[in-house]
């Protein structure tokens, strides 16, 4: 059988590195293809090649046994290739059937798109009204509108880069049915992630990528997740081990802490509450948006919020200014990585300033001690394998998972009493992120109190010792993490604390 | 097809680069303007650029007018800098500058005739300085209490200081002996308060020294003290700046207060000196250039002094090229608006390059 899409020696150089080096793939008609790799080992650069954002330097692709050299994504969609992101294009303040007429050249008119989204998304179980505005919708329901957007130009490929990782278990479920029954139609489906697990569960073929090369084909099926992990990171991937054990002195406490949205797509914390012990890690679960930034902001204290609602070892720091907290050891990691926790140009010396000026006695009198503050930064880079040229290296020119290490390190390497990290392996490959779950344990072993904020909930129950669930700006009550099932969870994620489901999804 | 694309790194050649790109490019279109007003563009460069600096004809007046038109422009631009770094917009230095001049004015005026320098002149600065931070309160506290765009409040107080600068010629410090003509006593010439020429034949006055001393102490807060690097933060990235603790609001009074404050000063160093006297048609316009200065500069303050030097001697030869040449003298504003322009239009070059060719289309 022809294959839908046959890649032929691709390979795509940037300065200073080699993307895509000799790739060779070809994806049959309804088959489901893996494409499996660290961060940085061109997994991006191959998809966007297939989608046309970018042309390749040598090698062919063909599609139906004829050649295929898309220019623009534009020429991608034509010949039938459709691409879901792992960061959504879409409006907030429009609705969704505004959204999709947005992503086409040429839409037709809105009472009869509506129509199609309608028939669409019932046919293909994702659940969407037409009508909504963006804003007010989960992830899931968000990526539903790409995934959408993406099934009106019927595409004969779909690709997916990392789906699952802003979805809930159930909304997991929701879209496996899907990708299965577009499978079934005869869609091919490039389905790009890191979760193992998910890959066995999904794919068809998978391709593995590592350094830019193709380290093996295999049928997932029939190989360990242990086994896939191996080649993708070519060594041997510990487990994180814990060390030490939970103390009983209260480090941290947040005492119905309430704080309203900031604006109108922001989220309101209601009534939050938690005690944390040193040598503690909490996980908090929950799909972002649900009040994740918020809690982040108030305990790094950039948020001010009433007094007596946050006690650092019984003292109330709730008026205290960021730097002030971090004198007295609490330390925050926020998820954006660039805006947030770093500044895209400035260089990774001055970006290691932001936080660790003061304890790392990196400034005195305010004057910058330049020489301390490369070495600090050179330290991070050093202990968390950061791949860069050098701390003189501006943030925005380092790849995801490597600004996310030196920013989480960073705060790390400063030896907090309490750490708050927010998705400290958001888009960060298995190896990276395996180094940043055993530091973070670490820290807890030696009697810091981490908490941890996270859509990855097998991230959560690899490093927590009490978990809870973050909705709509409430927390539920913290479980221990050991023996809680993926449906507790779930249900713990809907909002329903501890209730019978009201509606079965 | 012409296509930008985004550097991975911003360029430090082109940072560089771009200014002397940006004269080289104002030298040509000036040129060509010159040439379409039936001027020789040679000879008008020739006047504008060469004969200040080196005909022996004119050289031993106007060199020393470049120190005394270039003191106040890197005074001004350097305080605009630090706020243009973190993302603060005043635009109305002029405003400030006015202030200063009458406040510092005014104090000295009151002492009059007192004959000690040791407590007119010092106290003048000081007066000099508060109006200029004061005047610069009013955008800076309406911004950061009721949010308003400190770039529209900051420009529109430049024509209420105008304002009260003609009141202040005609009214409140009118000289009583100067026959009912606007205009205050002449400072210049009041031992008192004389902002002196400090090496004869130079133009070097207090002015100038206090513009030093500002570039280094800029030099000093933008790259050796957090302060500099909190403002960069903020002008990049504001969440981050939250993040790292500072307090925007604060950043902001401080940055209007820095450069209004040193836009007060040029102005009582330039009306105890060169202007000599409040009059209505004291101001001339350096708050407003000084912000090209500041941006030909790169907010760099040693670029400043280069760039406060080079539009200096565009005013002067430019004076002299429509005396001696008969070039509209808005012609001559053209030619300076062209530095910034081409200077903004080939910034680009530091932080994307040009592709030329196929693979157009994102």
């Amino acid at each position: 059988m022809t294959p839908l899409l046959k890649i032929d020696g691709l390979t795509k150089t940037y300065p200073g590195v080699v993307a895509n080096d000799d790739v060779s793939l070809s994806i049959a008609p309804g088959e489901v293809h893996a494409l499996l790799g660290e961060n940085g080992a061109g997994k991006s650069t191959l998809v966007k090649t297939i989608f046309g954002l970018n042309q390749p330097d040598k090698g062919r692709m063909e599609m139906d046994g004829t050649p295929y050299a898309p220019s623009s994504p534009e020429d991608a969609r034509v010949a039938g290739v459709g691409m879901v992101f792992q960061h959504f294009s879409l409006f907030e303040a429009l609705d969704v059937a505004e959204n999709v007429a947005l992503g086409m050249s040429d839409p037709p008119p809105m009472r009869d798109l509506s129509q199609r989204i309608e028939t669409v998304s019932r046919d293909y179980g994702l659940p969407l009204k037409p009508g909504q505005i963006v804003g007010d919708l989960s992830a899931g329901e968000r990526q539903r509108v790409e995934i959408v957007r993406c099934l009106l130009g019927n595409p004969r490929l779909l690709i997916m880069d990392e789906p699952t990782s802003v979805l809930t278990p159930q909304e997991v479920d929701l879209l496996f049915k899907t990708l299965r029954q577009l499978r079934d139609e005869g869609t091919s489906i490039l389905y790009i992630s890191h979760k193992l697990e998910e890959i066995r569960a999904l794919c068809d073929t998978a391709t593995i990528l590592r350094g830019g090369k193709v380290v093996a084909t295999c049928t997932p099926s029939e190989e360990s997740a242990g086994r896939m992990a191996e080649l993708m990171v070519g060594r041997r991937l510990d487990v994180p081990a814990r060390a030490g054990t939970v103390r009983p002195e209260t480090l941290l406490q947040i005492d119905r802490l309430s704080v309203p949205a900031a604006s109108e797509f922001g989220t309101a914390l209601k009534e939050v509450s938690l005690t944390l012990k040193a040598g503690e890690v909490l996980g908090i679960g929950g799909v972002a948006g649900n009040g994740q930034d918020e809690l982040v902001a108030t305990l790094a204290g950039e948020t001010r919020s009433p007094a007596d609602t946050i006690f650092l070892e019984r003292r109330d720091i709730s008026r205290l200014g960021p730097e002030q907290r971090r004198v007295r050891g609490l330390l925050t990691a926020p998820e954006e990585r660039l805006g947030h926790a770093a500044a895209p140009d400035l260089s990774l010396t001055e970006n290691g300033l932001l936080s660790a000026a003061t304890s790392q006695g990196l400034a005195r009198r305010g004057f910058v001690d330049w020489r301390a503050a490369r070495r600090f930064a050179e330290s991070v880079i050093e202990r968390f394998d950061v791949r860069t040229p050098g701390p003189g290296t501006v943030a925005r020119a380092l790849s995801g998972g490597n600004l996310q290490k030196f920013v989480i390190g960073r705060e790390i390497a400063q030896d907090p009493l309490v750490l708050v990290v927010n998705q400290p392996t958001w888009g960060v490959d298995a190896a990276a992120a395996a180094t940043i779950r055993q530091a973070l344990l670490d820290l807890a072993g030696e009697g810091s109190g981490v908490i941890v904020i996270s859509q990855d909930l097998d991230e959560l129950m690899q490093i927590s010792d009490r978990f809870a669930a973050l909705t709509e700006g409430r927390l539920s009550p913290f479980r221990p993490a050991a023996g809680l099932t993926v449906e507790e969870i779930g249900l713990m994620l809907g909002g329903a604390h501890d209730m019978e489901p009201a509606h079965a999804h | 097809m012409i296509d930008l694309v985004k550097r991975p790194q911003p360029s430090r050649a082109w940072a560089w680069a771009t200014p002397l790109l940006a004269v080289l490019l104002t030298l040509i279109a000036g040129g060509a303007m010159f040439a379409a007003l039936g001027t020789d563009p040679v000879a008008a460069i020739r006047t504008i650029f060469y004969d200040p600096l080196f005909n022996p004809q004119f050289a031993s007046y106007s060199r020393p007018q470049l120190l005394v038109k270039a003191g106040p422009l890197i005074l001004i631009a350097t305080g605009l800098a630090l706020g243009f770094r973190a993302g603060v917009w005043n635009i109305g230095a002029e405003g400030q500058y006015i202030i200063g001049a009458i406040c510092g004015a005014a104090a000295g005026l009151a002492l009059y005739p007192s004959e000690s320098r040791f407590l007119v002149f010092p106290l003048m600065i000081l007066a000099g300085l508060a109006g200029g931070i004061l005047w610069a309160m009013i955008p800076a506290i309406l911004r950061t209490r009721f949010n308003t765009n400190e770039i529209l409040v900051s420009l529109l107080l430049v024509y209420v200081a105008e304002s009260i600068l003609a009141s202040m010629a005609v009214g409140t410090l009118r000289n009583p002996e100067g026959g009912g003509f606007p205009g205050s006593r002449n400072l210049g010439q009041w031992g008192a308060s004389q902002n002196l020429e400090l090496l004869p034949g130079t133009g070097l006055h207090w002015g100038l020294v206090a513009a030093l001393i500002a570039v280094i102490m800029a030099y000093v807060i933008l790259h050796r003290h957090m302060t500099g690097v909190h403002i960069r933060l903020a002008g990049q990235a504001p969440r981050a700046a939250r993040f790292a603790g500072v307090d925007p609001k604060r950043l902001v009074l401080f940055c209007f207060a820095v450069s209004g404050g040193l836009a007060g000063l040029a102005g009582i160093f330039e009306v105890a000196g060169p202007a000599g006297q409040i009059s209505i048609d004291f101001n001339v316009g350096y708050g407003f250039t000084a912000i090209i200065v500041a941006f030909l500069g790169r907010l760099h303050p040693v670029g400043i002094v280069l760039a406060g030097l080079l539009m200096a001697l565009t005013y002067i030869g430019g004076e002299l090229a429509s005396f001696m040449l008969n070039i509209p003298i808005a012609a001559i504003q053209a030619f300076q608006g062209m530095l910034l322009f081409f200077l903004l239009a080939v910034d680009v070059l530091t932080n994307y390059r040009i592709r030329i060719g196929r693979e157009a289309r994102a």
